[in-house]
């Protein structure tokens, strides 16, 4: 048999600038978000605990405390974010530079696929061949999220937060092309089958050297409105028990409220509505937490 | 990827990409050596494959436009998605003696390919238009024709844009 030079054994680039092209566009994304003094991945690996509604009464929390926070609505297929923020409806400005995207609730600068798509119902559709979808519809989308970070104009921001689909694999994507991510929260439930779930989300995380991790129980209890008597959700304390086996902190647990998602679902945060209720109190003092933990270990990009 | 001249053991050079417009590709690589030419040809799928990184086999003709791949793959765009900051009132439209809104070059374009850019739906015009115009600088070309904006979509592979 012939011996034919391997792939690394020939130095010689062959002008097709495939690779300079993805280089480049690193260095878009990198030269973008060097104006977001911190990111933040909102995740969790399980559907249905409430990552997006944590994520838009976060992103306000921490517009009340002043700050300039940005959010991304990663969550291509099921988008959310932009009818939680207000800006359904709304267009981005589109400059040569990048397009500059739409405020929402307490000046919150939005972008989601929402904004793309031309009906309510629409699921999100390629225009690109149906065969062989399954080859290249992940690595389409990948592009798509990455074009959702790099292309739009943020400006300056303290906080761009990002609402992470459910799918550890969705983390696994949002960490390659955001390696220097700097905080990423972690949204479970008390029940054991979350716990489960999101403990390989919370490895994920630990192992890619994410600058800080934290958890945030969500529906942890509920109290009744007419007399104020308090009780659990779920049977088991998972969230705890996830804190204690893997040693991440329990950064806030939030009671369930179902005023929160009403009013989230209407592009009113209840944190900007009712700051009062109980688990505005606890994503306000989560907001807290997240800048302490800015400002103590900030990586600069 | 690359590809190797066994004849001469010499990697070849990329000499040339057509899109036919039917989601096919033609990539030439040419030998340094031998000068002997091998065109690749892949399919749709391949073609997507690669189209999917955002990047285009050869090289960009053109720089990448924000949020490029998006609103070229994305079915059901949203007419009102994008709007185009208000220009000072002599560069609303690309008119015959005016300089493109993008900043793209003294590109004067004719009524005619105003008209056709009049007829690229909302979600992709404002991209297209500053796609054609840095095209057209690209070329040293200084008058926009509905045929140039022809050529330039072949060449580019904007079909459906």
């Amino acid at each position: 048999m012939r011996k034919i030079r391997t792939y690394n054994q020939v130095p010689h680039g062959t002008g097709s600038e495939l690779l300079e092209q993805v280089l480049d566009q690193q260095d878009r994304l990198v030269t973008r978000l060097s104006s977001v003094s911190t990111l933040v991945a909102v995740a969790s690996g399980k559907g249905g605990v409430g990552k997006s509604a944590v994520t838009a009464n976060l992103a306000a929390a921490l517009a009340m405390r002043g700050f300039r926070v940005g959010a991304v609505d990663a969550d291509l297929n099921g988008p959310s974010l932009g009818r939680m923020l207000g800006v359904s409806g709304m267009s981005l400005s589109d400059r040569p530079d990048g397009v500059e995207p739409p405020e929402g609730v307490q000046g919150v600068r939005v972008m989601s696929m929402e904004l793309l798509q031309d009906a309510e119902d629409a699921p999100l559709r390629w225009r690109e061949p149906e065969s062989g979808k399954f080859t290249w519809q992940s690595t389409l989308e990948t592009s798509v999220l990455r074009e959702f970070l790099s292309d739009v104009v943020w400006g300056e921001l303290d906080f761009l937060l990002i609402d992470v689909p459910p799918g550890t694999d969705k983390i696994g994507r949002l960490l390659e092309l955001l390696p220097d991510l700097d905080q990423a929260l972690l949204v479970t439930t008390p029940s054991e089958t979350t716990r489960f779930v999101v403990s390989k989300s919370l490895r994920l995380v630990q192992e890619a050297g994410v600058g800080a991790v934290g958890l945030v129980a969500n529906m942890t209890e509920h109290e009744c409105p007419q007399c104020g008597h308090r009780s659990s959700l779920f049977e088991s304390g998972g969230a705890e028990r996830l804190s204690a086996e893997s040693g991440v902190p329990l950064w806030a647990s939030i009671p369930f409220d179902p005023r929160l998602g009403a009013a989230t679902d209407l592009g009113n945060p209840l944190v900007t509505k009712e700051p009062e209720a109980a688990s505005s109190r606890a994503i306000l003092a989560l907001a807290d937490r997240v800048d302490a933990c800015a400002r103590s270990g900030a990586r600069t990009r | 990827m690359k590809f190797l001249c066994l004849e001469c053991d010499e990697a070849m050079d990329f000499a040339e990409r057509q899109l036919p417009g039917d989601g096919t590709l033609a990539a030439v690589f040419k030998c340094p050596g031998c000068s002997r030419e091998m065109a690749m040809l892949t399919n749709p799928m391949e073609t997507q494959l690669v189209s999917s990184l955002g990047v285009k086999i050869g090289g960009r003709d053109v720089p990448a436009q924000p949020m490029e791949l998006v609103r070229g793959s994305l079915e059901g765009g949203r007419e009102e998605a994008f709007h185009e900051p208000a220009p000072p009132l002599s560069q609303d439209v690309p008119v015959p003696g005016t300089t493109s809104p993008a900043g793209a070059g003294p590109v004067v374009w004719t009524p005619e390919a105003v008209d056709r850019l009049s007829r690229v739906p909302k979600f992709v015009r404002g991209m297209v238009k500053r796609i054609y115009g840095e095209w057209a600088s690209e070329h040293g070309i200084a008058e926009m024709t509905p045929e140039l904006m022809d050529q330039a979509r072949t060449e580019l592979g904007m079909e459906g844009m």
